[in-house]
């Protein structure tokens, strides 16, 4: 079959592939381009799956970033419910899950991650993931009030579906292998508060024990841990981390290395391919080039406006910190930096229980800030030290403890 | 009919920054500019919400404190995702001492 000119081809239109479209057409570019989904709705937020959309009243539909028409009159085609099932870098061109063949200019993988799955679990109904707003419409409908439900995996998505499961009524376990909730990238001082919260709701938390085995039929999951306790649950949800979406790229002979292999400009291997978002890894400038994935929805933005930029051919470097938030009840955590960049820590009071720790390297350089208190209590002082890490700054670490120290002043300097 | 408010004093908010102010059952945003202009927008963000008074003012933007959506809060207009619908304005005056915002 011929293949069909689509110009810019973005795959995937998530926060990601979804702002890269978006910014093609801000930054002027007039030709084609074509965002291919693989989802049937127009591209939409993820973060409230686990958050408003399952605690609001009414049914919840999906918030939308850019609607079918939107796109339409910005001459974006969008390829809804279409997956990519291969990439011909000879002929450069997509071949999609129809058989319809899709030649591009330039080629933006932007495929996000997916749910790691637990092994051991059977398929079931009652045995559930969370990844796109059909799972959470499903969810939901598991979560009513007095309906037992266990999540497994202390991660964000697990402590927040832990919250909005309590928030409807539902009574909620929380299984954890390891010895803490949120071990990876949350200091210590943080995860002890996020737990006493969930403990407080009412939450049973399980901590340090493995899953030896899950049942489900067509009532009842049960969960039987190492320690010989059994768990069982009305349902069950799986949230034990992501897994990046690389299979179109390893398939088409791209490096991968824990996601699409990127260079600072966002390019793959072949430099026409270009690879942003969740399903990407890539060198953090800011901490010396150390290769990281994120799974971040601000970076997913940010990732997908600098990729445009680069489609069109501005050369520019990826240079933004990481930064993260995840809301459970009336409290939020904000996250700049990587936290295990950091040897020391500082910590600043802010009222009200609401505090931010300083990571600081040895040389004394701010590498991280992690905050949690209630409302957006800790987002101002999050977001100053974002920027003063951008600036590889080195705070004096006995006045960074005092709030009358004003870190926006420091960015003036 | 629309009605001159007083909102605080002019020394309460601090150069390049910004109070909350609440009338009635309405909240607004106060802004001081960098260079000593005050202006007023609407207190909830246009994307989930939030009092943007416990954002950060940069010049002539408010980030938003919860996912740093932007806006110019001289002329409300939306300046950067997730913020894409603009928040109203609304006009300031400052007289000795106080300032005060015309809602309508
Ligand atoms: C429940 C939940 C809550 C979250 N909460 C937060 C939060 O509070 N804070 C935060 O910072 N981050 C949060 N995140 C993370 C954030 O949403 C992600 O980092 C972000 O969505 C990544 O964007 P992306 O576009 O890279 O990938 P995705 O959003 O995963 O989008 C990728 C899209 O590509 C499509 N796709 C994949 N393969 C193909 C193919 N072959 N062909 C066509 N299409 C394909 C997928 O169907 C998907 O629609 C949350 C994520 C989830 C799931
Ligand atoms: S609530 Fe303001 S940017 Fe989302």
């Amino acid at each position: 079959m011929t293949a069909v000119d689509a110009g810019m081809v973005i795959v995937g239109a998530g926060e990601c592939g979804a702002r890269a479209a978006l910014a093609l057409r801000e930054g002027g570019y007039q030709g084609r381009v074509t965002l291919v989904g693989g989802e049937p709705h127009p591209p939409y937020e993820r973060p409230p799956l686990s958050k408003d959309a399952m605690t609001g009243d009414d049914q919840p539909s999906p918030r939308v970033i850019a609607s079918f028409e939107q796109l339409a009159d910005l001459r974006i085609a969008f390829l809804a419910g279409s997956p990519v099932t291969a990439i011909d870098r000879e002929a450069r061109s997509v071949v999609l899950a129809d058989g319809r063949s899709l030649s591009y200019e330039r080629l933006l993988l932007a495929t996000g991650s997916s749910p790691r799955r637990l092994a051991i679990a059977p398929a079931s109904p009652r045995i559930a993931y969370l990844r796109t707003f059909d799972d959470a419409l499903a969810l939901r409908e598991q979560m009513t009030p007095g309906r037992r439900v266990t999540i497994v995996g202390g991660g964000f998505i697990g402590l927040e579906l832990a919250a909005s499961a309590r928030r409807r009524g539902a009574e909620v376990t929380l299984i954890e292998a390891q010895e803490r909730i949120l071990k990876r990238g949350v200091p210590e001082a943080v995860t002890e508060i996020v737990h006493k919260l969930h403990a407080g709701n009412g939450v049973e938390v399980v901590l340090g024990i493995a899953i030896v085995s899950v049942e489900a039929d067509n009532a009842r999951v049960r969960i039987a841990l190492a320690d010989g306790r059994a768990i069982e649950a009305d349902s069950t949800v799986i949230g034990i981390g992501a897994i990046p979406e690389t299979g179109l790229a390893a398939a088409a002979g791209l490096a991968v290395d824990n996601g699409v292999a990127v260079d600072a400009r966002l390019r793959s291997s072949d430099p026409d391919i270009l690879a942003a978002g969740d399903c990407c890894s890539f060198p953090l400038a800011v901490y010396g080039g150390r290769r990281v994935r994120l799974e971040a929805w601000r970076n997913a933005q940010e990732q997908g406006l600098l990729a445009a930029r680069n489609m069109l051919g501005a050369g520019e470097n990826y240079a933004s910190v990481p930064w993260f938030w995840s809301d459970q009840y009336e409290m939020s955590l904000h996250i700049a930096g990587l936290a295990d960049e950091g040897v020391t820590t500082v910590r600043r009071d802010l009222g009200n229980g609401a505090f931010v720790l300083f990571h600081l390297a040895d040389d004394g350089r701010l590498v991280a800030a992690s905050g949690i208190g209630p409302g957006n209590s800790v987002a101002r002082e999050v977001r100053l030290a974002e920027m003063l890490i951008a600036r590889r700054a080195m705070p004096d670490r006995a006045r960074l403890a005092l709030s009358d120290y004003r870190l926006k002043s420091l960015l003036a300097a | 009919m629309s009605e001159w408010i007083e909102a605080c004093s002019a020394d309460e908010i601090d150069e390049e920054d910004v109070i909350r102010f609440d009338h009635g059952n309405r909240t607004f945003a106060v802004y001081r500019s960098p260079d000593n202009e005050y202006f007023a927008t609407d207190g909830l963000c246009t994307h989930e919400r939030v009092h943007l008074a416990d954002g950060l003012v940069m010049d002539d933007i408010i980030e938003c404190p919860k996912h740093n959506g932007r806006f110019n809060y001289k002329t409300g207009a939306a300046r950067g995702a997730p913020a894409c619908v603009n928040l109203s304005t609304y006009p300031v005056r400052v007289e000795a001492g106080k300032v005060y915002l015309q809602i309508g």
